[in-house]
């Protein structure tokens, strides 16, 4: 991501012309310029478009993957699907919460952690499973989650 | 690679075949890496990398084939490689294994033992897949394919006799006669409600009007299942394949895969295979030069159970809030842009080209009298041999579990199997006996679904897995209908008070009742099927019930205020590595040298049981 702030006007124009008023991959697009759904921008949408505010939040709540808060540095999602949570995927969580203080939903005060819960990874048979910053995790314990978490933070306090 | 281009009529695809031959050698050396999700995620790409490094370092990627597949189907296994020639299993293979495989297998033909399957019962290992029960007692009808396809090469697929139903379709079957043969083969769709697939083609076809649309459900929404994403990730092209015949049998021109986004990967397979295809006029005008055009879209959903219900997945597609509405209008007659509208699932469009290929009465020699051909299910949970498992229908549970699922994992006792996801049910022992068929799933109160299959033991409480499925539910739930908006809510109360202790004798009598009333009143399969975790696991697990609300005890020691851990004194060493990892502080040292847990501050969180090398730490 660079640190200069995407231009709002070009990315709508843009967005507009190529999804018409399907409100949804409209804010599919807008999410990928910000990482969430920022709300000057949804009220510019808005106006731009003339689809009612109240409809552009009914689709940014409706569906599990719009955010309407800004998104840390790192995304973890454990996967709280079926086969998941039989297979412990609640300790998972814990964990999580042991080591950064955040539950689902939440992020870290210094803007470097979120936790989402997904339904689902597709990867049941390597149950319970996690993904961070895009790369998979299989057949984890707490344990494992507390060395994951430990070295993305190690890594980044090298980088500073 | 062959040189792109266009196949104006039929027989180019067979001199593309022709061409292709070799691609069938069976004698060249092959190796396989599995490259679906669940292999990556244990280093397969990485594997796939240093397999390739040493073919070209040692001058032999000419004459050795490396191939990276979608998923192999053994799972629990991987990550997996198959050697041909000979179909040569090896499981749990590391990037470290990679020259001595070359070195071993390739160029001296000889295994490596120890990364071959070892039968359970002979305690003798087992070289070729075939061999192995857990593929042998399979009829891998459709998964079989992906063992010997790129999935990012069309050519790979056309060898093996891709685009050939296309092609004997467009090449003189009537739309009519296509719809004849998927009745006839008791095609019926795997998505879930098992509706017979040539009568709705039918339906849509006679509805009047000239737009009309074919949908894919790519939505895959039940969480504990991953057969389509396996089928797009491993062989995107069948899938495109039984659209675009759907499309001609009933007269539609555009189609839209409407996938969900936790699948980045078969999104991308699936681009690639459009554009492939496109490329080879296999999708666009005038197909085949029978003068019919037909074109897909991708339409990535963003994250909701109940856009895979199909009114919901037309709006969804459409770019909008995904919330169903009122059936009739069917979409057969109502759908995509307001027209005429076949909706399949993923795994029946694969079965599409299987039917053309084999002829109706072959392929519905597999299965039962009512439905045709095989099914897919994911076996997962506390089974031994987890991963994707293809029977045809008819076969019992018990074989599936037992037989091809090898039993029950560390040497502990079947409780349930799950099937259907959140709108199925909890199955026990007694009923393992049951074949696994629309309507024989639906008496026993549970259902079909999607092909999901996950399988519970003794440390499973089913009270905790029907809690699991309304919790889902009420975040999936739309909101539109009262009796499952709020419904779901109160039956979710009722566990919760259950599941803390404070539960009634009475409180089973308040769930079943609301359960039945949440049934009857709401609007889509959603709500309509929401009870049947509860009411599957009451009709036959009331006993775990009555322990929960008259004992105040968890049986399986899940929920954490029905039970407790406790240190058994004469076992325990005194080595302090429990009250080192309790979190809360909770374990003292006692006069004795031993350890004990202070329940007052206890949190139940088991760290200290797991943490215990003499297993002196037991629920109680
Ligand atoms: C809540 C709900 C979720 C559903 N999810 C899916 C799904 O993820 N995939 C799917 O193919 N069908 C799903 N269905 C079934 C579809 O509504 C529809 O019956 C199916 O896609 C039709 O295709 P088929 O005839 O090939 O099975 C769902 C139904 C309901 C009520
Ligand atoms: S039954 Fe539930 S999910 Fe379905 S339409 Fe009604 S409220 Fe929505
Ligand atoms: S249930 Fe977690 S990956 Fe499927």
């Amino acid at each position: 991501m660079s640190n200069k702030l995407p231009d709002v006007e070009e990315i709508l124009e843009g967005a507009v012309k190529k999804h018409g008023l399907a409100v949804v991959p409209l804010l599919q697009e807008i999410q990928e310029h910000f990482r969430y759904l920022p709300e000057e921008v949804l009220r510019k949408l808005s106006q731009k478009t003339g689809i009612p505010l109240i409809e552009i939040y009914h689709a940014a709540t409706f569906y599990n993957s719009l955010y309407l808060t800004p998104r840390a540095k790192h995304q973890i999602n454990i996967c709280t699907g079926t086969t998941c949570h039989i297979r412990g995927s609640g300790k998972l969580i814990e964990e999580v919460f042991q080591v950064l203080g955040i539950g689902p939903g939440e992020t870290t005060s210094d803007g470097n952690f979120t936790l989402e819960t997904v339904n689902c990874l597709g990867c049941c048979a390597v149950a319970p499973a996690m993904v961070v910053d895009g790369k998979y995790y299989g057949n984890l314990t707490p344990g494992d989650v507390r060395e994951i978490l430990n070295k993305i933070m190690e890594k980044a306090a090298v980088e500073e | 690679m062959e040189a792109t281009s266009r196949l104006a009529v039929p027989e180019d695809l067979a001199g593309l075949r022709e061409r292709l031959k070799d691609r069938l050698d069976e004698k060249k050396p092959r190796l396989v890496v599995c490259g679906d999700t669940g292999c990556t995620v244990r280093d397969s790409r990485e594997l796939a990398a240093a397999i390739e490094k040493i073919l070209s370092e040692q001058g032999l990627s000419d004459r050795v084939e490396l191939k990276v597949t979608g998923c192999l189907g053994f799972c629990e296994k991987g990550p997996l490689m198959l050697v041909f020639p000979g179909a040569i299993l090896y499981q749990k293979v590391q990037p470290s294994d990679a020259g001595e495989i070359v070195e071993k297998t390739v160029l001296k033909n000889e295994l490596v033992e120890r990364l071959l399957y070892t039968d359970p019962e002979s305690g003798l290992p087992v070289a070729c897949a075939y061999d192995i029960p857990f593929y042998k007692l399979q009829n891998r009808a459709l998964l079989e394919t992906c063992w010997y396809i790129n999935p990012l090469d069309i050519y790979d697929y056309i060898a093996r006799g891709g685009y050939a139903a296309l092609a004997k379709v467009l090449g003189g079957m009537t739309p009519e006669a296509v719809i004849a043969e998927m009745k006839e083969a008791r095609l019926r769709g795997r998505g879930g409600a098992g509706f017979a697939t040539g009568l709705k083609w039918e339906f849509c076809r006679s509805s009047p009007g000239e737009e009309k649309y074919i949908l894919c459900n790519a939505d895959e929404g039940d969480p504990g299942a991953f057969m389509d994403r396996s089928l797009l990730e491993g062989n995107p092209h069948a899938v495109l394949e039984g659209m675009i015949i759907a499309a001609y049998a009933v007269g539609a021109k555009e189609g839209v895969i409407y996938i969900r986004i936790e699948y980045p990967t078969a999104v991308l397979k699936l681009e690639e295979a459009v554009r492939q295809a496109r490329e080879l006029g296999l999708l666009g005008k005038d197909i085949f030069g029978s003068g019919f055009d037909f074109d897909v879209i991708i339409s990535k959903g963003a994250g909701a159970f109940v856009c895979g219900e199909e009114t919901a997945l037309i709006r969804g597609a459409e770019g909008k809030v995904g919330e169903p509405r009122q059936k009739p209008p069917f979409p057969a007659d109502v759908g995509f842009r307001g027209k005429p509208t076949v909706i399949n699932n993923v795994e029946t469009f694969v079965n599409v080209p299987l039917v053309i290929n084999q002829g109706a009465a072959l392929y519905h020699s597999t299965g039962t009298e009512s439905s045709g051909g095989t099914k897919i299910f994911c076996l997962v949970g506390k089974v031994k041999n987890t991963g994707l498992v293809e029977v045809p229908f008819g076969t019992t549970l018990r074989q599936i579990i037992f037989g091809i699922g090898g039993g029950i994992k560390d040497g502990k006792k079947f409780k349930a199997v799950q099937t259907g996801g959140p709108s199925g049910g909890c199955l026990p022992e007694a009923m393992l006996d049951l074949k696994v068929d629309f309507s024989d799933l639906a008496q026993a109160g549970s259902i079909m679904g999607s092909g999901g299959m996950i399988v519970m033991d003794e440390d499973t409480c089913v009270v905790d897995v029907a809690r699991y499925f309304l919790q889902f539910l009420k975040s999936e739930s739309c909101g539109k209908c009262f009796s499952c908006r709020v419904g779901i809510d109160r039956l979710l109360e009722i566990l919760d008070r259950i599941i803390a202790g404070n539960g009634s004798v009475e409180d089973l009598a308040l769930l079943e009742e609301l359960a039945v009333t949440v049934k009857d009143t709401t609007m889509c399969g959603l709500g309509q099927t929401s009870a049947n975790p509860v009411l599957s696991t009451l009709r036959y697990f009331r006993d775990e019930y009555l322990a929960h609300v008259r004992d105040k005890r968890c049986p399986a020691g899940v929920c954490r205020s029905l039970f407790r851990y406790r240190i058994d004194e004469d076992l325990c060493a005194g080595c302090g590595a429990c009250a080192e990892q309790c979190p809360a502080g909770a374990i003292k040292e006692t006069d004795e040298g031993c350890y004990r847990i202070d329940h007052g501050l206890c949190t139940v969180c088991g760290a200290c049981a797991e943490t215990c090398a003499l297993d002196a730490i037991t629920k109680d």
